[in-house]
């Protein structure tokens, strides 16, 4: 199994009555909700968390990107990647990812990200969402209707950018380029592991088989929840007579929260998870799904979008989300369970560990972190037997990495000279 | 009204055809058409009109070759010659009315007669137009018609949010209707008109419902700038969908263009 810890960076002040005043977390938030300098200790804290959790065991730490969003504050995760590139050693830099559809050129992603690869020393993990339709539509104004073409151009010229050793013109519908040439590249050859965040689109599932990327559902309602979509993933891999049905080829993200006992976790983590399902999931749901975002295959397949479930997190409960396995909470024990419950079920390998929820304070969030890190993770590595080998969805890294902030206190003359 | 198809380059076109007189193409908003329209009837009490569905909407077959606005107005261009008809007039309501203000532009010796209802095509940084896309099915009443009940009542006839079935086809229809208005429409409706409403030379008649909460009647005043000799027959107690709203009065002042 691997475990990436992941942040979502929710803004953490936003008010009681966040959800009766305001119109929606995402697109149009109340710009008076936020305060930069308050946000210069939470994305440090939000930094910090991150490093901790990189010295934990973790195999990965992650980071996403989200546009006009109070419960993501990470426009750009390559910010985020950079920063923590510096100032991590061994953990695999999981950027989940850039929405390649947005940027222009997307050559700026193969750019970016390959830079992040070398940084780093070949542990980034890249990923490449459609992105959501309020981030793509509403915030980034692209065309509903054309953004999964204007997507597949971009993911072709990136990686043909990446692969290629020679200059080369590239006609694309969307983007014109005469001399793609990139310059860095990436450490990992041919390319860094890609996982392919999806809804559920059967085109996306055959997209990742096709190239061998991982598929990852990144939901917010759970492993109970999941299962139809994993399976249809599931079937799909079959139906196609594929080599091998490897967990790694799968991904999911679930929210989780150690303590003690049960009962301390209530205790300690309840008001951070409402506070997330109902304020942060506040969202309206006009830009939940712009008309011509998903394909009529996906809509006729019944995968509605996430941010529009038919009740809302209005009324949401503790009890509810626990049962309903939006978060697994609880002693070290409870998790383990539930944790192996939901590998086994879903069939996947690789988990984003929603470990930071809400307006969570940092003691909290570090104890639930090493709780998970000493006494859950441990007994979940080997879930997998089988599969233990297979390396294709995660980053490489090189053995000779250097120590980052390693000047020489005082410089050597006799060195000076000598390098002439 | 006969729902009928003819094959275009791109796609085979779906398109209503009734009544007798001089050859008018109407071409409908981002809501689409249905036949029982009473607007539609008194068209065709007068015309020999020809309404095609652009693809993807009713039962029409989608075009993911049609992306950009060109594309969209030769389209139309096409659906003309397929029907062999001899310098029509068109009429468009709202994103039609832009459809046709872009075809009377790129081929202004071949449309003599411009009928614009509310059109979109324009935009004016003071007067935002609401984002139709991210509207909720119970709000457009509200930016539609001037009397919001009846409007209301129109609207939600049929209507059944917590029926999976009728939500899900309700979905698909959205995606392949909404979607396609999209791309000319999305996420602001203008696609650089204003710089070509000088090469109309139709003679042209703009109708626009006085209290259109989608489009302001400011945006009459714009397009009436823009266009040579255009005529502005503003409609008391219309909204948007003036041609439900005061049908009559539509249809008397397309009348106007002889």
């Amino acid at each position: 199994m691997k475990f990436t810890w992941f942040n979502l960076m929710p803004w953490p002040y936003l008010p009681d009555d966040f959800r009766e005043k305001n119109h929606s977390v995402w697109v149009d938030i109340d710009q008076n909700l936020f305060d930069p300098v308050k946000s210069h200790e939470v994305y440090n804290t939000y930094l910090d968390l991150m490093e901790y959790a990189g010295t934990l065991g973790f195999d990965g730490i992650g980071c996403n990107e989200h546009h006009q969003n109070g419960y993501g504050l990470m426009p750009s995760p390559n910010l985020i990647a950079a920063a923590l590139a510096r100032r991590t050693k061994d953990v695999a830099i999981v950027v989940l990812g850039n929405s390649i559809a947005l940027y222009n050129p997307p050559v700026r992603v193969a750019e970016e990200f390959a830079m992040l690869d070398c940084i780093s020393g070949g542990r980034l993990v890249a990923g490449f969402p459609v992105g959501t339709s309020m981030d793509t539509n509403f915030c980034y104004g692209q065309i509903p209707a054309l953004t999964r073409e204007k997507y597949q151009e971009a993911h072709d010229l990136i990686m043909r950018a990446w692969h290629e050793r020679e200059p080369f013109a590239f006609n694309g519908r969307y983007t014109k380029l005469r001399h793609v040439n990139i310059w860095p590249r990436p450490i990992q050859q041919p390319n860094p592991p890609i996982h392919i965040p999806g809804g559920g689109s059967v085109e996306t599932y055959d997209f990742c088989l096709d190239n061998t990327y991982s598929y990852s559902y990144l939901s917010f309602s759970g492993y109970i929840r999941a299962k139809a979509l994993m399976s249809g993933y599931w079937e799909r891999v079959a139906q196609r007579n594929t080599a091998d049905h490897s967990p790694y080829r799968a991904g999911f993200a679930q929210t989780i929260l150690v303590a003690d006992t049960d009962a301390e976790a209530e205790r300690l983590y309840k008001e951070h998870v409402l506070y997330f399902y109902n304020r942060c999931l506040h969202v309206y749901p006009g830009f939940a799904d712009a008309p011509g975002y998903r394909t009529i295959k996906t809509i006729q397949s019944g995968a509605l979008s996430q941010y529009a479930p038919p009740k809302g997190y209005a009324d949401v409960t503790w009890a509810e989300l626990n049962e309903g396995g939006h978060v697994i909470a609880g002693s070290p024990e409870t998790v383990r369970q539930k944790m192996e419950e939901l590998a086994k079920s879903l069939h996947v390998g690789n988990i984003f560990c929603l470990m930071h929820v809400g307006n969570m304070p940092k003691e909290k969030c570090m104890y639930s972190t090493q709780l998970f890190a000493e006494k859950v993770m441990p007994k979940l590595r080997n879930v997998f037997p089988d599969y233990a080998d297979d390396d294709r969805f995660w980053c490489k890294p090189i053995a000779k990495r250097v120590t980052p902030g390693n000047l020489p206190a005082e410089r050597d003359l006799a060195a000076l000279n000598a390098s002439h | 009204m006969q729902l009928k198809t003819v094959h275009t380059p791109h796609v085979p076109v779906r398109y209503f055809e009734g009544g007798t007189g001089a050859p008018l193409l109407f071409l409908h908003g981002a809501g689409g058409l249905v036949a029982g329209d009473p607007f539609f009837a008194k068209l065709a009490g007068k015309y020999h009109v020809y309404a095609p569905l652009l693809p993807g909407y009713g039962d029409s077959e989608e075009c993911h070759e049609l992306r950009d606005m060109l594309d969209f107005t030769l389209h139309n261009w096409d659906v003309v010659d397929a029907l062999a008809l001899k310098k029509p007039i068109i009429v468009g309501h709202s994103m039609g009315g832009m459809i046709a203000a872009e075809m009377a532009a790129i081929a202004p010796h071949d449309v003599d007669r411009l009928g614009l209802i509310a059109p979109a095509g324009l935009w004016l940084d003071n007067h935002p137009i609401p984002d139709l896309f991210a509207t909720m099915p119970y709000d457009f009443p509200k930016l539609l018609f001037h009397n919001v009940e009846a409007g209301a009542a129109l609207f939600t006839a049929g209507v059944a949010f917590d029926d999976p079935e009728w939500l899900k086809s309700f979905l698909v229809s959205n995606a392949r209707q909404l979607g396609m208005a999209g791309k000319i429409l999305f996420p602001i409706p203008e696609r650089g008109l204003s710089a070509r409403l000088y090469r109309i030379r139709a003679k042209t008649i703009l109708v626009w419902g006085d209290s259109d909460k989608l489009i302001s009647p400011i945006y009459a005043e714009a397009f009436k700038k823009g266009i040579k000799g255009a005529e502005l027959v503003a409609i008391p107690e219309a909204g948007h969908m003036v041609t439900i709203e005061k049908p009559d009065q539509v249809m008397a002042a397309l009348g106007r263009l002889g």
